[in-house]
């Protein structure tokens, strides 16, 4: 259905969504779901209308009880002292009206299209904004259901490119369409051309890769069908998880010391000090437990699929070569148990929140070795030969040595105490691999073709021991790609060799267009 | 021993840059000298005058050793990247490939003007990247500029 609008007769016509069309990436302009002025604004004034309600239930108890209104401050209590209360009533009204009407205007004025190049957003009423995304420079897309929108079946859907604050947001879209929409974004930005587009004139009717495609998934049309996980979250080990985390042993410790200031002082009041404090780190345990809980992280043919949250969920995918540097850490407390920690860094910054309340860059926020190998297959793609693997599982849990990482020598023992026989680096084909600590153990690996740079430094206390130390340059993110006291002379050469596949790795990467090879 | 690369032909950074770095350290080292004598004579304490004594004694080892660290800048520009070198004390080599720049700023300030000299800042994806070649004649820093958006352009790669 078409309308030219009479709020913008000269814009082209809003193509309005219904069923049997059924595709919004058509390059068409297209409104949102009808709910969004109420999920977006809408809460606000119901809570506004709530805490009226509240403060005036108060002074009808008082009129009940005490035969008068009360406390004469009150601004309530003022304006039914004043007989004011009819123009009061008419007042929220006409706010009311006037608010609904505002949130409409705003929701007819906000539209988007997706055309096979990039998608664009415009909104605003008074102050006109405008966004375009180049799809071939998508970072992720993530489709984010909070708690109450999930009620309505909407969800958010957030392209997000390269940059601080530089995401194009659909809020909201109907659940269904948030997730058609994105399947046919990324098969735009994949390099293929869409099956059923009607848009553009092509010389062939299916590209040689959307075969390909179909090749792969051979039921469904690709990734039509849901993705299973290929890990699984258990309860207990989320649970024992935050139960050894570093914050819990810092808990401990500020327990105790209020404790011992307690006992040493005998002021009980002290303890009165911690009740909002551990109300605080209550909410942190609840919070990282239930975004943790229905974690599940998928392959699709266009990208990693990670999903997150109880109540509000958030499900984003990752197309392939979006990820900078992997990180998987093993805090102290976790090695009895064998678990691992998977962050990765990557170039956009979602407004949506991760696991730990980070921005979306914990992958893994728990596992054991066998969902790390699983999420590495799925994160490094370009390290799943057998070599590979096996050279990533020594830099997990090798105690190091001759192990095909190139090490510290000896005497790089005097600044690195437990670490220098694990303390080192290995370059393969497309990747380069760090490892470090023997304690808290951490193995970086940066994708040749994501390097920004790197950095061979020396300073005056490792230029005494001829021990130098390399730093590889990545988009900001949790994970800091840099080893330190490597022998002198190995760093330069590896200097030179990670400079030279760094460069390799770029020219002959197409990762972004996925589908093109 | 200090650290040196393979088959290295560094381009040094003009002479001329040593007076631009040395006044504006000299005017920096005055001002914080300056600075923290207040204390000295605030309380008419000898002790305080430790601070600034120490201080400018810092500043002039730091000064001394200017020419030589103008002397250790160094870049050179491979087949593929750029590779940028500097510090006598700290050293720091940086390799930036050609197709990771993002952008290519030209700064002077007022001491580069006088003595005709720019400043050449490389912007990657990575904030870390930092490669800033000082001391650079203006009519090299231009060409060098426009040779390497030229080069950046026939190397483009994603991010």
């Amino acid at each position: 259905m078409t309308e030219p609008s009479g709020l913008d007769s000269a814009r082209p016509p809003v193509v309005e969504r219904s069923r049997d069309l059924g595709r919004l990436a058509d390059g068409e302009w297209h409104r949102l779901h009808p709910a969004t002025p109420l999920l977006k604004g809408g809460i606000a004034l119901i809570a506004i209308l709530g805490v009226i309600i509240v403060n005036l239930r108060d002074v009808l108890i008082n009129i009940v009880i005490e035969g008068g209104p009360g406390d004469e401050y009150d601004p309530f209590v003022w304006i039914i002292e004043h007989d004011y209360a009819g123009l009061i009533v008419l007042a929220i009204v006409g706010g009311l009206l006037l608010f609904i009407a505002g949130f409409y205007v705003s929701w007819r004025m906000h539209t988007f299209r997706i055309t096979d190049e990039q998608v664009e957003v415009r909104s605003g009423i008074l102050f006109r904004t405008n966004r375009r995304g180049r799809l071939d420079r998508i970072q992720g897309i993530n489709i984010v259901r909070p708690f109450l929108a999930r009620l309505v079946g909407a969800a958010r859907l957030e392209i997000s490119v390269a940059g601080q604050d530089a995401n194009v947001q659909l809020a909201y879209l109907g659940s269904a369409a948030a997730d058609e929409l994105r399947r046919e974004i990324l098969l735009l930005a994949s390099g293929t051309v869409s099956a059923g587009s009607t848009t553009g004139d092509r010389a062939e009717p299916r590209s040689a890769s959307a075969i390909v495609g179909d090749l792969l998934a051979p039921e469904l049309p690709a990734d039509a069908a849901p993705p299973e996980s290929v890990v699984q979250m258990h309860l207990g080990r989320l649970i024992g998880s935050l139960v050894l985390s570093g914050f819990t042993i810092f808990l401990l410790a500020v327990i105790g010391a209020f404790i011992w200031v307690t006992v040493t002082t005998r002021e009980y009041f002290f303890l009165f000090g911690f009740v909002p404090a551990i109300i605080g780190m209550g909410s942190y345990y609840v919070s990282k437990f239930t975004k943790s809980l229905r974690y599940s992280i998928a392959s699709t043919p266009d990208g990693i699929r990670v999903g997150f949250g109880l109540l509000s969920t958030s499900n984003e995918t990752l197309p392939p070569g979006r990820i900078h540097a992997v990180e998987v850490t093993q805090p102290l407390f976790w090695r009895p148990t064998g678990w691992w920690e998977i962050k990765i860094n990557r170039a956009s910054h979602s407004s949506a929140k991760g696991a730990a309340g980070q921005a979306n860059t914990t992958i893994l926020p728990v596992g054991n070795l066998a969902d790390v190998r699983k999420v590495l297959e799925l994160v490094l793609p370009g390290l799943i030969d057998p070599e590979s693997i096996a050279l990533l599982e020594r830099g997990l849990t090798s105690k190091g040595g001759d192990d095909g990482f190139t090490n510290s020598p000896k005497r790089a023992r005097v600044i690195r105490w437990f670490s220098v026989r694990r303390n080192g680096f290995a370059i393969v084909p497309g990747a380069v691999l760090l490892r470090r600590g023997a304690i808290w153990r951490t193995l970086v690996v940066v994708p040749a073709a994501r390097m920004q740079s790197v950095a061979l430094h020396q300073g005056p206390i490792l230029r005494r021991l001829r021990l130098a130390g390399l730093r590889l340059h990545t988009v900001a993110g949790p994970v800091m790609p840099y080893l330190g006291a490597i022998d002198a002379d190995t760093a330069v050469t590896a200097f030179g060799d990670i400079s030279a596949t760094a460069v390799e790795s770029a020219i002959s990467d197409t990762s972004h267009r996925w589908r093109t090879a | 021993m200090r650290l040196e690369l393979q088959q290295a032909e560094w381009k040094r950074v003009s002479p001329k840059y040593v007076v631009v770095d040395l006044v504006g350290n000299l005017i920096f080292a005055v001002v914080v000298v300056g600075a923290t004598t207040i204390p000295a004579f605030v309380t008419h304490n000898i002790f305080w005058w430790a601070l600034p004594a120490s201080l400018a004694v810092v500043f002039i080892i730091a000064l001394a050793l200017t020419p030589r660290r103008v002397r250790a800048m160094g870049y050179q520009l491979r087949d593929d990247d750029l590779v940028f070198r500097k510090g006598l004390m700290f050293q720091r080599f940086v390799a930036v490939p050609y197709g990771r720049m993002q952008l290519v700023d030209i700064n002077r300030g007022p001491l580069d003007r006088a003595v005709g000299l720019s400043e050449l800042k490389f912007v990657t994806a990575a904030a870390s990247s930092g490669v800033t070649i000082p001391g650079l004649p203006e009519a090299d820093a231009e060409e060098l500029r426009d040779r390497l958006v030229a080069l950046a352009e026939s190397r483009r790669a994603g991010l």
